[in-house]
């Protein structure tokens, strides 16, 4: 039994206890539920194995949604212990392992696949492309997202979460301060889903660069398909240098290293110093495909193209340069002397003359539009002004003297959530309605996506602002609880009931998709928003090569233009089409990686070295397997365009 | 599969001519890893704890010998993708082969070299210094091991199936992993060791 014992959770309480039934009897449902409707082998060919980028954005976006639901229900616990003074909800431990994995969850296993999934479904349509460069990199990208995603998911009941905060700080997350195998989990799997995600930055870059339809040249891309583009690229720069980072603290937790401890030579700021060269491009990583969901979205639902292109491809690279040179300001208090703190006061508070270019451009597509108020476009709305809000004190935190007030307060954490629920929860929601009809061929209902829309803008504002009042006056981020003297009681229990709304809104959106799944009407065409770019321009659902023929592209919005114009967009006869083969390697790498994180995290060598071993002779398979691909004929393409309403 | 006659076989088609700039493109995001490793490294130099400085382990004769094989490693590979391009597959395994015997013999120094600094009293545990110097000197000798068994699987395929557009652009790609390695080697020889020993 002593084997055992390490996976025993430090700090056992009946809520624990309770999540580990209450996951054996979902699995256990899962499994017999799939057996029941003789489901296994549709899941494996349809889905498991599938390298098709649309099956893979679906994929993707519906694990951020089950994320958004685990990361959530962490909030409710953060907010529900801090809600009243003295309360004794949470120990201390527990409260660190909430916030810990509430802020990974969020940012690396939520916020990164819903990007990514709407990267994958709408880049390749955008462009006209038949799927992505590299697609079984893709599936592999995606299955060893999710394996990631899955080991950090079960520390909570396996060995005991990460205690550390999201940016596991050194000495702190140090054997020494951090004694249970939590923080190996978090430098292990976000390892892994690291890897896949700088596979996606690499995919979509060549993507992008090389396989646009004929005629659309950098500057006649669609606007979203600009933020992947930037976006992929700062994927690619910024995540070696987490991985690094993970690499080292891994070493210094498993094989007693010194890099981050403070004897023989080691420096805890180095972390810092690393993990936010990552951390803050990841920002930007976060937020401009937001930035180019709405720009999508607005110029749709204003009927006008959208304003200032050139100056928000321009605003968008300088962002993404920027934002490799303003990591410090995540530690302006941590002493690095005044002249290097007010070079990156500067640098970011530089960041906000090209984010203003960016709203006033959407403002400006606003101006004289025929606006169409769809829930989309409402997300939209309520993003400029909330953002705003999250900016303007994003600048006040930037400035460097000001920071020692601010720092480590409630008021930095009103902050970030102001500017990352508006911009990319909002973005993520407005994308999840705007292209529901194409992929999944019926439209969800507008009414109770506004109301719902509402529900979380009110619940962001009550949860938040307290935060900013109560930060001001001293509240500290991560503390468990404080005294009822301390007059926070007030203010964290408006923010309990923001909490509540936000609860209630994201729940109104699950209850919409049942509702229009069961009653909304499926014959609504293939561009039931009347929209302007190339993903509108193929049938509902998208046929497997997306489009029969290629497009010929010669404006930014063709698509708009041949509506108008009646210039055809697809000129060119059937061709047979090239596709790719599915495959099982990346499905099952993904479980072998699982596995070798697993072996990693509890440190038993014997199981790691199989693994490694394992994914070796996956790669070398994959190396030696004579795989083409497949060609559709002539007469299969004709029989599928026909099914779908006749050939474009 | 439309092939380009026009160009040499390993640019010929669509695909092989994605996963060249695919590759590059990862060679970018290798840039950053080793940048980050070098950055840690200056950054850590001066943190050796109890332990020894790197003046007093270096020793520049297995440090010579490695950089000689991994340089005319790097010229063999360039040899390599020559002759693939004049179509002879003999010459073309045979430089393949050179190469990876080279990097074989620059693998085995290493391996001494590691030996060596652990027997002097700098193991992975001794300091940040000694931490930092194994790391990044261990994340190019894993590279270089990994590229060795790569090699193997590409050289095997070609004795297979002959230089196709599969498997020459599978050599091509490797070359330029290859020479990628050698760079670093090179900021390796110059900023670990010939640094360290002043």
């Amino acid at each position: 039994m002593e084997f055992f014992e390490r996976f025993a959770i430090p700090h056992p309480s009946p809520a624990i206890y309770a999540s580990m039934v209450a996951i054996a009897i979902v699995s256990i449902a899962i499994v017999v539920g799939i057996t029941y409707f003789k489901k296994w082998g549709y899941l494996w060919r349809e889905w498991l194995t599938t390298v098709d980028h649309k099956r893979l954005g679906i994929m993707y976006i519906i694990a951020a949604i089950l994320m958004l639901f685990r990361g959530g229900a962490d909030a409710i616990m953060m907010r529900a212990q801090l809600s009243a003074p003295e309360n004794k909800l949470l120990d201390a431990q527990h409260y660190n392992e909430i916030f810990t994995t509430h802020g990974v969850v969020m940012i690396l296993f939520m916020a990164m696949p819903f990007i990514i999934g709407f990267m994958n479904f709408v880049v390749p349509l955008q462009i006209g492309a038949r799927d992505v460069a590299f697609p079984r990199l893709n599936a592999l990208s995606f299955w060893l997202f999710f394996a990631g995603a899955m080991l950090f998911n079960i520390s909570f009941v396996i060995g005991g979460s990460p205690d550390a905060g999201w940016t596991s700080y050194f000495p702190l997350a140090d054997n020494e301060f951090s004694t249970s195998v939590g923080t190996n989990y978090y430098m292990i799997a976000i390892q892994i889903a690291g890897l896949g995600t700088l596979a996606t930055g690499i995919n979509f870059m060549t993507t992008i660069l090389k396989m646009r339809a004929p005629g659309m040249t950098l500057m006649k891309m669609p606007m979203f398909t600009w933020s992947a583009l930037i976006t992929n690229v700062i994927i690619v720069f910024a995540f070696p240098v987490l991985t690094v980072a993970l690499a080292m603290g891994t070493l210094d937790r498993l094989f007693g290293t010194h890099f981050f401890a403070s004897t023989n030579g080691g420096m805890d700021m180095l972390w810092a110093n690393l993990f936010w060269v990552w951390g803050h491009p990841e920002v930007y990583i976060l937020i401009l495909p937001a930035f180019g969901i709405y720009s999508e979205v607005i110029s749709t639902f204003a009927r006008r193209n959208l304003y200032g292109y050139k100056s928000m491809v321009a605003s968008m690279v300088i962002i993404s340069l920027l934002s490799f040179v303003v990591w410090v300001h995540h530690f302006f208090t941590m002493g690095q002397g005044a002249f290097v703190n007010s070079i990156f006061s500067i640098t970011t508070m530089a960041i906000a003359v090209p984010t203003g270019v960016k709203i006033f451009n959407w403002l400006l597509t606003l101006y004289k539009g025929k606006i169409t108020m769809t829930t989309p476009m409402l997300y939209s709305m309520l993003f400029i002004p909330l953002f705003t809000l999250g900016g303007v004190t994003g600048v006040m935190l930037g400035m460097s003297a000001a920071d020692y007030q601010y720092h480590n307060t409630m008021f930095l954490v009103a902050h970030f959530h102001m500017v990352i629920i508006p911009g990319v929860v909002f973005a993520m929601l407005a994308a999840l309605y705007y292209y529901w009809p194409k992929m999944f061929g019926f439209m969800l209902n507008d009414r109770l996506g506004k109301i719902g829309a509402w529900i979380i803008a009110i619940g962001t504002l009550v949860a938040f602002m307290p935060m900013f009042i109560s930060g001001l006056d001293g509240q500290a981020r991560r503390m468990y609880t404080y005294s009822e003297a301390s007059g926070f009681g007030i203010w964290n229990m408006i923010s309990m009931v923001g909490a509540l709304m936000l609860a209630a809104g994201f729940a109104l959106i699950v209850y919409n998709i049942y509702y229009s799944f069961r009653y909304a009407p499926r014959d609504i065409g293939s561009d039931p928003w009347d929209a302007r770019t190339l993903e509108w321009a193929t049938h509902t659902p998208v046929p497997e090569y997306n489009f029969a023929t290629m497009p010929k592209i010669d404006s930014y919005e063709t698509f708009w233009d041949s509506k108008k114009k009646g210039t055809p967009l697809f000129p060119d006869k059937i061709e047979k089409i090239h596709m790719p083969n599915n495959s099982g390697i990346p499905f099952i790498m993904g479980i072998i990686f699982f596995m070798w994180g697993f072996s990693f995290v509890f440190a038993m060598w014997i199981p790691l070295i199989i693994c490694t071993l394992g994914i070796f002779a996956c790669m070398a398979y994959q190396s030696f397997e004579n795989d083409h691909g497949r060609y559709i004929s002539i007469e299969e393409i004709e029989e599928t365009e026909k099914e779908l309403g006749g050939k474009r | 599969m439309k092939i380009d006659h026009s160009l040499p076989l390993e640019y010929s088609t669509d695909e092989n001519r994605l996963k060249i700039l695919g590759f590059w493109i990862f060679l970018g995001a290798e840039v950053m890893l080793f940048a980050t490793l070098f950055a840690s490294y200056f950054i850590l130099s001066g943190g050796t704890g109890d332990g020894p400085s790197g003046a007093e382990i270096f020793e520049i004769t297995p440090v010579l010998i490695e950089t000689l094989v991994l340089l005319t490693s790097s010229f063999t590979i360039g040899l390599m993708v020559h002759a693939m391009r004049l179509g002879r597959q003999k010459a073309m395994m045979g430089f393949f082969i050179a190469t990876i015997v080279l990097g074989a013999i620059f693998l085995g120094v290493e391996i001494y070299e590691f030996v060596h600094y652990v027997h002097v009293g700098a193991g992975l545990q001794t300091s940040a210094f000694s931490a930092i110097l194994l790391t990044t000197l261990g994340t190019h000798g894993a590279h270089v091991t990994f590229g060795l068994f790569w090699g193997t699987c590409i050289l095997i395929q070609v004795k297979k199936y002959g230089l196709t557009p599969r498997t020459t652009n599978k050599s091509f790609i490797f070359s330029l992993y290859w020479h990628f390695l050698d760079v670093v080697w090179i900021f390796i020889f110059s900023f670990v060791y010939l640094k360290g020993m002043m």
